[in-house]
């Protein structure tokens, strides 16, 4: 009777769970079972992928877009104009992306941003192009001014995800690990 | 079935001259097609614009920034071995850039040039 241990186990749980259901789009069960691995977004691991949509930019995680906008933007002769820049493949090469994408893609992955990230498009009006369109990603920069965005000449756009989170490439995109090039810390 | 129609059509009526002419490849014709500005879109584009004037020198895309191995083989000696990349960058880059496809004779030249340095 004297142990404190139960009191403090309650304790936990109650400001585990307020901090759990304070976070959006996340119900406090999944909160509370999801494995901290699952965390994040999936890391690019398909080696095509990575060639092909990483040779001009950034190859974001498939899991950063639900299916519809991958199937709008890898529809066929959609990547002869990809945002004003020619990124034909031939038809062999699309089709084994469209495969990879599609079954990565946010609302069918089990990591905890991607779902996140399906939750929000899902009371979207209309199916996002861009990954900076999400309604998640867009409240998640929201706080960010031009000078540290589009005039910052190491940042420029919030398409450039790795020029802040230094673990991009890992799919990590957590706060503690973005850096925003000529500004001290950044921390919201 | 047209597609393929055309194609074999347009083999017969083009194969011939392009292959006589494509034997001779010229690095000189190929710097000129590099630095030639044709206007697209309402700008002045040319390889230069991604791949800058020197080519010991890496490139950068125009809109991303991403940086891009210097064209030079003498620099990244890798480059041009594999015949397929070569093909889908040249479809790509020249319809962006001049906005048609490269002839099979611009090609060798462009590339004749491109492994000279």
């Amino acid at each position: 009777m004297k142990n404190p241990k139960p009191i403090l186990t309650l304790l936990f749980l109650c400001l585990s769970f307020v901090a759990g259901t304070a976070l959006a789009e996340e119900s406090f069960a999944e909160w509370l079972f999801t494995l901290d691995r699952m965390k994040e977004v999936r890391p690019v691991d398909n080696d095509n992928y990575a060639e092909e949509c990483g040779a001009c930019h950034f190859a974001y995680p498939p899991g950063l877009l639900t299916a519809p906008s991958w199937q709008k933007l890898l529809a066929p002769s959609a990547l002869e104009d990809h945002f004003g820049e020619n990124a034909e493949l031939d038809d062999v090469t699309l089709a084994e992306i469209t495969g990879y994408v599609l079954t990565n893609s946010a609302e069918k992955s089990y990591f905890k941003r991607s779902r996140k990230i399906a939750r929000s498009v899902a009371s979207m009006d209309e199916v996002p192009l861009r990954i900076t369109e999400v309604s998640y990603i867009k409240r998640k920069h929201h706080e960010l001014t031009d000078s540290m965005v589009a005039d910052n000449p190491d940042v420029r756009s919030l398409s450039n995800c790795n020029a802040c989170h230094t673990k991009a490439e890992q799919a990590v995109f957590d706060n503690d690990t973005v850096k925003v090039p000529n500004f001290a810390e950044w921390d919201d | 079935m047209n597609q393929s129609l055309i194609a074999l059509l347009s083999m017969l009526v083009f194969a011939a001259p392009v292959h006589v002419h494509a034997e001779v490849a010229s690095s000189e014709q190929g710097k000129v097609l590099w630095l030639q500005e044709v206007p697209v879109n309402g700008e002045s584009r040319s390889c230069t614009t991604c791949h800058g004037t020197d080519l010991t020198q890496a490139g950068q895309h125009i809109k991303t920034k991403k940086p891009i191995e210097p064209m030079a083989k003498s620099v990244t000696t890798d480059r041009y071995e594999d015949p397929k990349k070569v093909a889908k960058w040249f479809k790509r880059n020249c319809k962006w850039t001049w906005g048609r496809e490269c002839t099979a004779q611009e090609q060798l030249d462009i590339l004749a040039f491109l492994k000279s340095q």
